[in-house]
């Protein structure tokens, strides 16, 4: 076996572990060797096609169809060099203030996470989309969410040079999302900390990974893996857990590191999610224009969030509930489709939690409560105000019965959308921010790691990403995840200087 | 595929989507090989969950209207499924479910059910529309 030597080993590239790589880079000019190991591979610009069979295969695990352990959830997570911020909008959000305040971790405070995420918006070009470059999916969400008594909010975006392809979900074609991919992990490596793709980590030891560097298949994309595909050990003073929720919480189950605290794994909360879509009399312009520049916020007072968003003709089929003539025929429609994605806030519940089968492999239980689908179901009445509002004449449902609703029904919104409607494993039912499993706070009793992300019990071991969210964000994660990347690249640090 | 497992996936295709029965034989092989490719991908315990519902599907068929679910007219074929997909038995609706994303999968994934949609998304963007 190869024995490979450095003083921090990164694990995984995404929001978490590419921000803590350029901040950690300072520490190359001192004479120190910084890794980060991806278990994904690096990407070629000609590799994103914007073909959907293709690209969710090349970049989701499970080519974005993992399953909770009962089947009523898939959850969509990337693998590469930049980890989920290969996949996602760009959306910037600063963390709630309310959040942060109930999250209750002490040191941590929203003004800090607010400073340290106005760094990483300045450096990755987040600004509001201009009028002209929004296109008739995203108008019409604001104009309908107005005129139905809501309050349109912009997304901060963090593009440079977007021409519109709509594809970010399937991974960016011009490179135009600004993601740890194109920001901070080109700029650690021009300062010397070095990337290793195609590098799963399949067991942490004290001080020390087990890792297999694979091959690049025949066919597939990307680049050859940076070392010789085989078997290494990573010998490293400090570890940095930032494989996402999907990495880092599986890699310490299997790993079984004596004394792990007992919380590990407890704690998982997502914002499940739907599509919702109405149709209009004539097309619109959905499938060009970035497809995310406008939201509803009624997390505080309802429990979702409403995001304009467009996806592809699979995944959109996939979404709809039911199947036969009435399908077919809203699917023809697909010009003529405005689409909202609803978000539930979901928190934190001892049930929800993730372990890992005989192979070390991860297992999502979840189960939906009462509260998630009275939210979603308010989010779909709620939708349905803001579609009716912009024009469409019907719209699709999964809460209703049947889930069409045509436009003279508005008044009997209550009724014909109602929880009585909506069950689990019939509604399609998908979610991105995964959160939770490695939670902060001040001991080993309630918590994973402390504010800095030190695993209580095991100072050599961190964890960077939104593993570390002790409940539920209420709102798109990466920022955040990004800031407190920042803070456990600081605490590193210092502990280095000390 | 052995044949019975093809005329059962054929039979279902068509209620999910009734274009299906129109499907060219270039578009069958294509939803056929998209199918297997993407069953291939995932755990074996998958794989025969799916293949336990689809007997239980024909078993169904048998007992309640005489006839296989392939050979079943396409009225009391789709009556069936819409019986378990909104069954009180989430295993039931989760098979239907997972049969539907299935041919969903196969079948709008396919170039020339796209662009027969009107789904023009480009990397090249708003250029591609001037």
């Amino acid at each position: 076996m190869n024995v490979v030597r450095c003083d921090v080993a990164i694990v995984g590239s995404g929001a978490g572990g590419g921000t803590a790589a350029l901040a950690l880079a300072p520490l190359v000019s001192h004479g120190k060797r910084v890794l980060v190991l991806e278990r994904g591979p690096r990407f070629q610009d000609g590799d994103f096609t914007g073909r959907e069979l293709e690209m969710a295969g090349a970049l989701y695990a499970d080519e974005g169809g993992f399953l909770t352990r009962d089947g009523t959830m898939t959850l969509a997570f990337a693998r590469g060099y930049g980890g989920s911020t290969l996949v996602y909008t760009g959306t910037s959000l600063l963390a709630p203030e309310r959040v942060i305040r109930a999250w209750n971790v002490p040191g941590i405070d929203a003004e800090d996470l607010a400073r340290r995420s106005r760094k990483y918006m300045e450096q990755n070009n987040v600004h509001l989309l201009e009028p002209e470059r929004q296109n008739d999916n995203n108008r019409l969400f604001a104009e309908g969410a107005a005129g139905a008594g809501f309050h349109p909010e912009q997304f901060p975006l963090n593009l440079r040079g977007c021409r519109g392809s709509s594809l970010c979900n399937l991974g960016c074609p011009n490179n135009a999302k600004q993601g740890t991919d194109r920001v901070q992990l080109p700029a650690a490596e021009r300062l010397g900390v070095e990337v290793v793709t195609r590098a799963t980590v399949t067991r942490i030891e004290e001080r020390r990974l087990r890792v297999v560097v694979s091959e690049k298949p025949p066919g597939a994309k990307g680049a050859d893996p940076e070392w010789a595909p085989g078997e290494y050990a990573v010998e490293a003073g400090i570890v940095v857990l930032a494989g996402g929720v999907m990495g880092t919480t599986p890699l310490l189950l299997g790993s079984k590191l004596p004394g792990m605290p007992r919380r590990t794994g407890q704690g998982f909360t997502c914002h499940p999610a739907h599509i919702l879509v109405g149709e209009h009399p004539e097309p619109i312009t959905n499938d060009v224009g970035h497809p995310k520049s406008w939201f509803v916020d009624r997390a505080a007072e309802d429990g979702f969030v409403l995001e304009t968003c467009m996806y592809f003709p699979f995944i959109t089929a996939k979404n709809l509930t039911g199947f036969g003539a009435a399908h077919s025929a809203l699917m023809r429609a697909f010009p003529r489709l405005q689409m909202i994605l609803v978000l539930a806030c979901d928190h934190a519940t001892p049930e929800n939690r993730i372990t890992v089968d005989r192979r070390g492999a991860p297992v999502v239980h979840y189960r939906f409560t009462d509260a998630v689908i009275q939210a979603m179901v308010r989010a779909t009445r709620a939708s349905a105000r803001i579609f009716f509002a912009a024009g469409a004449v019907r719209v699709h449902a999964p809460a209703a019965q049947p889930t069409l609703v045509e436009a003279h029904e508005v008044p009997q919104l209550e009724q014909r959308i109602h929880a009585r409607h909506f069950r689990v494993g019939q509604v399609s039912i998908s979610a991105a921010h995964l959160m939770g499993g490695c939670g902060m706070g001040t001991s080993a009793m309630d918590s994973v790691t402390d504010d800095r992300g030190r695993v209580h019990g095991h100072p050599w071991l961190r964890v960077a990403d939104a593993s570390l969210f002790p409940d539920s964000l209420e709102i798109n994660p990466y920022l955040t995840i990004m800031a407190l990347a920042d803070r456990v690249a600081e605490g590193l640090m210092a502990d280095l200087a000390g | 595929m052995s044949p019975p497992l093809r005329s059962a996936l054929r039979a279902l295709a068509i209620s999910f989507v009734p274009e299906t029965a129109t499907a060219t034989d270039a578009q069958w092989i294509l939803l056929e090989s998209r199918i297997e490719q993407a069953l291939a991908a995932r755990p074996a315990a998958l794989r025969r969950q799916l293949a336990l519902f689809l007997r239980l599907l024909d078993a169904t068929a048998r007992l309640r209207y005489r006839n296989r679910l392939s050979t079943l007219d396409a009225v009391r074929r789709t009556a069936l499924l819409e019986w378990f997909a909104g069954s009180p038995v989430l295993r039931f609706r989760r098979g239907i479910w997972g049969l539907r994303t299935l041919i969903l999968l196969g079948w709008y994934t396919q170039p020339s059910v796209i662009a027969a949609l009107g789904y023009r998304a480009s990397p090249a963007g708003w250029e591609a529309r001037r």
